[in-house]
């Protein structure tokens, strides 16, 4: 879920919460009213997170895990091998506040997950983990996925997005402006630019318009190049071999980061 | 249901591990058992060490005559007024009295002169005692003879009774009383501003840890919140009950040993006589004495959990309600006045209504109105309340900390999850409205 800063993210998640109530619509989990039933199937790692700085690691995880409908043995079984999992289980009995920043999350991050949840809610994740521990945290999200967890990951990091996203919702000042799967959106978005390596001159007389040229390497020139989108890439590579010697071709696939920013700005000059 | 509980337990068990509990909870009770002895063993040993003061009598009219006593002794001087203050002034003596040239039948401008304000108990203790000399002038005016004067005197005191419809007697004692309701209204006193000042702190800590947003995904907030004030609650009554069984228990032995320590006679000559302000501090401990021997103590215990919690929970809501509005302590000040204040009237309304008249129409007010019922009415329990004037300001106490419960509920839910907000009465009226 993406969507710029007040656009309504972490008010969608707190309905999907039911912190707060929607004004009108309802919401549906597996085709089933969403009732304080659900609070079971789902985990909730907020943006704005903490924990209760006097208390121990474990008796937090085991409050935590009860709430959520664990009994404390399994709050207290699981939490200990999540521990175990991410390398903190020494800390078990010590208290939060003498903890460092990165183990915190780590807490915050097993609480959210100790009851299995079927429906995971993490909004910006990553924030204030060091990259070694993110890649940790990113490596376990992506074993929830694969062991059937539908994970909705609300942030700003367009390469997080990149890395660990299937769909992506697009969501401006309460309004979902795009949606889809990655893969999907990507293609629509693809605007026939390519940008190639070759030897020799252009003629712009072709089908298509040279953006920019700048020497490359090894004697190369380098261009973008716009062609039509909806066209075969091999015809505008039959076009540029009539004319010079190709070394490298790529299409210019989108990036979230210019397609989240192309829909943001271009709402927001309305 | 359930999580209410699992929040209930946490607020218990986070607060009783705390080591700053175990030590109030220990320390308390030898502390206060420890000044009252201490104060108890400075007023009997400032009266055994007491000069005796010294008193001028300037007696312009030469009727009267001042035999020295056990506190005081009388120098008559002579001279003019000014010569005696002039005087007096210089001397180490306590007190001057002038007598003017006065008739017994119209005794008017008798003057008591002392360097220091006196206090009131010295000064309707000479007053008490020109008295009685005047009126043994008139009596003898009027023939009576000194044996027939002696013959007068009496020495009174009450034994009072309560009586009720069905005729049981029940000493009562008006000192154990005042003493009971003292205490009893004060400690809710201080449990309110103690606990409730604990809950609002918790809510805020809460808040600032940010560990608010995960507990209330899987809770309702006004569960959370009562799980909460509920949960300090229950810490207030293990440390009220621990408190009781500790004091009961020290008091018995502490005040036994200082009983025993003094001679009887004595104890019964320095508790009869008005003059010794410090000595109403032996009064006390004959007070607390009588106390814990007469009084209903399950009862009053019972009454008193009942309303310590009725209280706390009427005014905890409130407290929780300001601190899930404000993100720091130093903003909850300007939303601490309205709370305090009607806190602050019933104990004010306890000292100037019900000790004087416990059955008045103030105190009866008090003690019915929820906001003052619980400091009141347990100042007023002692004096003997009717059972539907109980009942009555049980079953409002009741209703009010449900509205108030309420109230504070729809604050809390809005309030918890707001953060860097500038918050006013306006704001606190907005969220309130705002609905669910």
């Amino acid at each position: 879920m993406l969507g710029p800063n007040g656009a309504g993210k972490t008010t969608l998640i707190r309905i999907i919460n039911q912190i707060i109530e929607a004004d009108q619509g309802e919401i549906l989990l597996n085709g089933a009213r969403l009732s304080p039933e659900h609070i079971t199937a789902i985990g909730y790692l907020p943006e704005e997170r903490g924990l209760y700085k006097k208390m121990t690691v474990g008796d937090q995880l085991i409050y935590l895990g009860q709430l959520r409908g664990l009994t404390r043995k399994e709050a207290n079984l699981r939490g200990k091998q999540w521990c175990q999992k991410l390398g903190i289980i020494e800390w078990w009995g010590k208290k939060v506040e003498d903890l460092s920043k990165g183990m915190a999350q780590k807490i915050q991050f097993i609480a959210t997950v100790l009851h299995e949840p079927k429906l995971i809610i993490l909004d910006e994740p990553f924030s204030g983990f060091d990259p070694v521990n993110a890649e940790l945290i990113k490596d376990e999200i992506l074993g929830l996925r694969q062991n059937g967890s539908t994970i909705i990951f609300s942030t700003h990091r367009m390469e997080s997005v990149e890395q660990l996203c299937d769909y992506v919702a697009l969501i401006h000042k309460s309004q979902k402006i795009l949606d889809g799967s990655k893969v999907d959106i990507k293609e629509q978005y693809r605007d026939g630019t390519y940008q190639i390596e070759y030897k020799g001159e252009l003629s712009t007389g072709g089908q298509f318009e040279v953006l920019s040229t700048e020497p490359s390497a090894r004697g190369l020139q380098a261009s973008v190049i716009q062609f039509s989108p909806t066209a075969n890439p091999n015809d505008l590579l039959k076009q540029l071999i009539g004319q010079v010697e190709v070394h490298t071709f790529v299409e210019r696939i989108p990036s979230m980061n210019d397609i989240f920013i192309r829909n943001v700005k271009g709402d927001s000059h309305e | 249901m359930n999580k209410m509980f699992l929040v209930l337990e946490r607020e218990f068990m986070s607060r009783v591990k705390k080591k700053s509990f175990l030590i109030a909870t220990i320390l308390v009770p030898l502390i206060f058992p420890a000044i009252i002895a201490g104060m108890i063993y400075i007023a009997v040993q400032s009266e055994k060490n007491k000069d005796v003061e010294k008193v001028r009598i300037l007696d312009e009219s030469n009727l009267f005559v001042f035999e020295d006593e056990k506190k005081y002794t009388f120098t008559e001087v002579e001279g003019t007024l000014e010569r005696a203050k002039e005087e007096f002034a210089k001397s180490e003596d306590l007190a001057l009295i002038h007598i003017p040239a006065l008739d017994i039948y119209d005794p008017k401008g008798i003057t008591f002169y002392t360097r220091t304000s006196p206090g009131v108990s010295m000064v309707s203790g000479f007053e008490r005692d020109l008295e009685a000399k005047i009126k043994n002038m008139r009596l003898k005016e009027a023939g009576l003879t000194d044996e027939k004067l002696k013959e007068l005197e009496t020495d009174i005191t009450l034994a009072s009774f309560n009586l009720s419809e069905t005729g049981d007697e029940k000493r009562s004692d008006a000192k154990s009383t005042f003493w009971i309701g003292y205490v009893m209204g004060f400690m809710i006193y201080i449990f309110l501003f103690a606990y409730g000042a604990q809950v609002m702190q918790g809510v805020i800590e809460e808040k600032n840890s940010k560990i608010v947003e995960i507990v209330v995904s899987t809770i309702k907030p006004i569960h959370m919140m009562m799980g909460k004030v509920i949960g300090v609650a229950s810490v207030g009554v293990v440390q009220f009950l621990i408190w009781i069984i500790l004091m009961t228990a020290i008091s018995f032995v502490g005040l036994s040993a200082v009983g025993l320590s003094m001679d009887p006679a004595q104890v019964q000559e320095m508790a009869n006589s008005p003059e010794a302000s410090s000595l109403q501090q032996n009064e006390k401990v004959m007070g607390m004495i009588e106390m814990i021997n007469d009084i209903p103590i399950m009862q009053i215990t019972l009454l008193f959990i009942f309303y310590f919690l009725g209280g706390y929970l009427l005014y905890g809501a409130l407290f929780a309600a300001v601190g899930s509005a404000v993100d720091t302590p130093a903003d909850a000040q300007q939303f601490m006045m309205p709370i305090m204040l009607p806190i602050i009237v019933a104990l004010m309304g306890l000292m100037m209504f019900v000790f004087p008249d416990p059955h008045g129409s103030a105190s009866f007010w008090l003690s019915i109105i929820p906001f003052t019922s619980p400091i009141v009415m347990m100042g007023r329990i002692g004096f003997g309340v009717p059972a539907w004037e109980i009942a009555l300001s049980m079953g409002l106490l009741v209703l009010g900390f449900w509205f108030t419960l309420w109230l504070a509920g729809r604050i809390y839910r809005v309030g918890i999850l707001m953060h860097g907000t500038k918050v006013n009465y306006k704001t606190l009226a907005r969220w309130f409205m705002m609905k669910n």
